[in-house]
């Protein structure tokens, strides 16, 4: 890796949290403890669609330790329910999502009918199955693939169209269609809530959430408080990857059951619940065109989309904009459309909208390779491009050129052959492909506290949270580097909404947001140790601020460095005891603006197929991230080695079934919906550009989390066409699909 | 149901909490009230547990339902111990039981009589980290950490049963616990590293 050369002198290795976690000792969400706590569990629907015609609560109820059973009938009316906006005050919005414990209309297969509340977890789960539950069925639809072919099932198109259409003549095309089923984030910690009502218009909530503010919000607006009167804490998340984006219904009712019972409420989901409840990556279909002259330069692009909603919100993510930017091409056209079925909303899952549309793109590109009888890299290139062609505005940097060049390197792209089907190795059919990866790299705006004590340790705090990436170690590298102080003498605290306020972790937006907060925060408690320095220090007396330098926790004076004072010193000579300040950074600037940032990222397969039973191996992994500098090498590496993981299954395995019948989820559990294991992992060589965007933020940061899976479903389709010859543009990828019969046991 | 007044409702609601409390203060008169035409609940059987957790002796009353996993984490704050399925496919609550690595979730605490259990949080006795933790820390191998508590204690048990003789062999052992965030082929570069120590662990 190339990850060595940085220039940070003070930082370890390690996680800043990483004890915590090897030892067990860091809490998650429903590991909480608070007196009295009371356990909630959840009924679920076992229809798709209909009416509850009655429900019997007496027989749970009289069981051992069944406080309560909560359903549309006794369940407190909660304001921000009401439908009628024009009753609502102004500044207060209603609870957004399915209104759970409402009212007796089901609208998907495991929507919450009641709540199971009991003094414990043995007790509610025991009584949930004498809940009696009595439905109307009614007419349902979860089958996608039949209902997208009515265009009347179709819902609010988005259309664009740049370029007045090819004229030129097409030397090779690709015309193909592209289907992705619905993929479930499956994080490792279920989502849970505790909520505990500390006065009568008071609420703690731990929550398992990416957004501490947003969740506060969400349950103020609910409930009718205001937002000081909510504290939501979210020490650590075990994973989310999306599906913690917003407040599902866990949320209002576990707040509801602790208000009912003037008691603290567990409410955890099981993990059959974690696969109809928190959202889903939406199923899509996509046609792609794409026509090229002999030189391989594209003359049009028309990629069309439908993805899955539910019936009661609109759902839509950019599935369609990575070929409006992406590529060098004056001839575009895309159009999207939504389609709601009787499910539930899907939400944001890694690489949103991107990792679909790339699928789509990569491959179309991968597969005009061949007809043209070009090298993929090559006709990427051809089409690479420094100005965004959606908006005209240049790139904030593309490095995509020094991608491709590692990765080629690194898998050994020379021993790739150019006819599909050509190459064995120990008996499996070996194929090589790669594609591409980009998602926006944003900025938003943060605020964070900065307190430096008088005893040399500086702390920072900011309401975002940290799902697994390291915010915290890298917010705490970022000040170490700012500061020029060891990262032993830096606390970075998140996951509590009393902090000062930061965004949701989603969109690799955290590291470019908060970090440029951080550097802002540094930057100005510098300025003030210095202007103390001088107005304390006799050894500085005179000087001015910009002759003054902090490091190695001292403040200096630039041109001669015997003259120093450490900060314990400065706060002595002062008197003072600490440095308090909370700074907020802005979004982008006027000249940020005057750029498109993204990240960029390439991926590398090798791959083998059984000639004999189509089994496919992956065997090698080569990615590369081109997402400016990288704060921490370490952690960085990880999430680009998780968004290989992540996209191995997305390309061979993850796909949630629908008995289509019933409306029912029927694999439901890790032992029926397959994410990737140990064993289907091969050696993954992750690797960074390195290079500073500084176009994009003062730190030179760009994100990673959606690049490292975004365009790796389409480099797998590409290596396995290579090997086979045969293209299968539906996902996950099986033998099956390979033509493969597969012998029933 | 019909949309009523926001500003109601949101007295209505958060007043509620005063008026329930009262009602639960007198619990059987409510259950009573309820039972009217239900089976009459058997009652649930309260047995001693005597079990050793990481070297100390407990002897409790527990509910003959509760899984070792639940009495770690509710009854005894022994919250390093993850649940992430409840249905034995997930890995993230494994532990040792008499030095076994077993899945917690699985296993009923009154089946485990006199058994010895190790968690994440007895792994180490010192104030050292055990070296498959400090591998763990070493090369990252974990990001959110929700499943690492369980890959630890399978990583030694892989190490103790001689099964991490071989890359291939260290992941099939460990098949048995997901991480989702990916960090797997960290997960196998630590457990390589101690078993290539040949430290006893």
């Amino acid at each position: 890796m190339n990850t060595k050369n940085i220039n940070t002198i003070f930082w370890e290795d390690e996680r800043v949290d990483g004890v915590d976690k090897v030892t067990g000792k860091a809490r998650y969400t429903a590991e909480h403890s608070l007196p009295n706590l009371a356990y909630a569990v959840f009924v679920t629907s076992n229809i798709a669609k209909g009416t509850i015609k009655n429900i019997d609560i007496s027989k749970a109820m009289a069981m051992p330790g069944v406080l309560d059973v909560i359903y549309y009938a006794n369940c407190p009316v909660v304001p921000g329910y009401n439908s009628n906006a024009a009753e609502r005050p102004k500044n207060v919005s209603e609870w957004r999502g399915h209104k759970v414990l409402y009212d007796n209309k089901v609208r998907f297969f495991g929507q919450p009918i009641a709540l199971v509340v009991a003094d414990s977890f043995e007790n509610a789960n025991a009584a949930i199955r004498f809940v009696k539950v009595e439905y109307e069925i009614e007419k349902f639809e979860t089958n996608f693939d039949k209902a997208r072919l009515d265009a009347a099932n179709l819902k609010a198109p988005i259309n664009y169209k740049r370029g007045a259409g090819n004229t030129k003549t097409v030397a090779a095309s690709v015309d193909a269609e592209y289907n992705i089923p619905i993929e479930v984030h499956n994080p490792m910690e279920l989502q849970a809530t505790i909520a505990y009502w500390e006065a009568e218009d008071k609420l703690l909530l731990y929550d398992k959430t990416q957004g501490p503010k947003s969740t506060q919000g969400a349950v103020a607006r609910t409930f009718g408080l205001p937002e000081k009167n909510v504290r939501v804490i979210a020490e650590n998340v075990g994973g989310a990857f999306g599906s913690s984006l917003r407040s599902w219904s866990n949320v209002p009712a576990a707040c509801i059951a602790a208000k009912k019972l003037n008691r603290p409420v567990k409410l955890v989901l099981t993990r059959p619940q974690m696969f109809s409840l928190i959202g889903y990556r939406p199923q899509s279909w996509q046609k792609v065109n794409i026509a090229a002259d002999a030189e391989g330069n594209f003359l049009s692009i028309n990629h069309e989309a439908i993805s899955s909603t539910s019936r009661y919100e609109d759902f839509r993510e950019g599935i369609v904009d990575v070929s409006k930017f992406l590529y060098a091409c004056e001839n575009v056209t895309t159009k999207y459309s939504i389609l709601p079925l009787d499910l539930s909303t899907p939400i944001w899952m890694r690489g949103p909208g991107e990792a679909t549309g790339c699928f789509a793109l990569e491959s179309a590109i991968d597969d005009l390779s061949y007809k043209l009888k070009m090298d993929p890299i090559d006709l990427r290139i051809k089409n690479f491009t420094t100005i965004n062609p959606e908006n005209k505005l240049p790139f904030s940097d593309n490095n995509l050129k020094a991608c491709y060049n590692y990765g080629k390197e690194k898998i050994g792209w020379q021993n790739r052959p150019s006819v599909p089907g050509k190459l064995k190795e120990n008996g499996l059919l070996i194929g090589y492909g790669m594609a591409v990866g980009v998602f926006g790299a944003g900025k938003g705006a943060a605020s964070v506290r900065i307190v430096l004590s008088n005893d040399g340790k500086l702390l920072l705090e900011c309401a975002v949270s940290d799902m697994g990436p390291g915010t915290t170690t890298s917010m705490t590298k970022i000040a170490a580097e700012a500061m020029q102080m060891p990262i032993t003498k830096i606390k970075f605290k998140l996951g509590d909404s009393d902090l000062p306020p930061g965004p949701s972790q989603g969109g690799s937006g955290t590291t470019s947001t908060v970090g440029s907060a951080v550097d802002l925060a540094c930057k100005t408690v510098q300025q003030k140790l210095k202007e103390l320095a001088i107005q304390f220090a006799p050894v500085f007396a005179g000087a001015t601020a910009d002759t003054l330098e902090v490091k190695n926790e001292m403040v200096v004076l630039k041109s001669d460095a015997s003259k120093n004072i450490d900060i314990i010193g400065v706060f002595k000579l002062a008197n003072q005891d600490k440095i308090d300040l909370i700074i907020s950074s802005t979004g982008k600037t006027p000249e940020q603006l005057k750029f498109t940032s993204n990240s960029f990222s390439s991926h590398f397969v090798k791959l083998g197929v059984n000639p004999k039973d189509g089994k496919i191996k992956v065997l090698q992994v080569v990615t590369t991230g081109d997402a400016g500098k990288i704060i921490s090498p370490k952690t960085a590496r990880s999430q680009m080695l998780g968004g290989v993981v992540g996209g191995i299954g997305m390309a061979l395995s993850e796909k949630l079934e629908i008995d289509h019948t019933t409306g029912q989820i029927t694999n439901a559990s890790f032992g029926a919906y397959h994410v990737p294991l140990h064993s289907q992992i091969p050696a993954i060589d992750a690797w960074f550009v390195n290079k500073p965007d500084m176009n994009v933020n003062d730190i030179g940061a760009k994100g990673i989390g959606e690049i490292a899976l975004i365009g790796f479903a389409a480099a797998i389709s590409n290596a396995i066409y290579n090997a086979t010859g045969k293209r299968v543009n539906d996902l996950p990828i099986t033998p099956e699909k390979l033509g493969f019969k597969i012998a029933k046991v | 149901m019909k949309p009523c007044n926001y500003n109601d409702a949101r007295r209505g609601f958060l007043k509620k909490s005063a008026a329930v409390a009262a009602l639960y203060l007198t619990p059987t008169v409510f259950v009573k009230a309820f039972a009217v035409d239900a089976v009459i609940p058997t009652p649930i059987a309260k047995e001693k547990l005597v079990i050793t957790i990481n070297g100390k002796l407990v002897q409790m009353e527990v509910d003959a339902r509760i899984t070792i996993l639940n009495l770690l984490r509710e009854e005894l704050a022994y919250t390093g111990t993850k649940k992430g399925c409840e249905m034995g496919q997930c890995g993230a609550c494994t532990i040792h039981i008499n030095g076994k690595r077993t899945k917690s979730c699985m296993q009923l605490a009154v089946a485990n009589q006199n058994n010895k259990i190790t968690t994440i949080e007895g792994l180490s006795t010192t104030e050292q980290l055990h070296p498959m933790q400090a591998a763990f820390l070493k090369y990252d191998a974990f990001q959110c950490g929700y499943c690492t508590s369980g890959q630890i204690m399978s990583a030694v048990a892989c190490v103790r049963e001689g099964q991490a003789k071989t890359r291939d062999s260290i992941k099939t052992y460990m098949d048995t616990n997901i991480c989702r965030c990916g960090a797997y082929q960290n997960i196998v570069d630590a457990i390589e590293e101690v078993a290539k120590t040949g430290t006893k662990i």
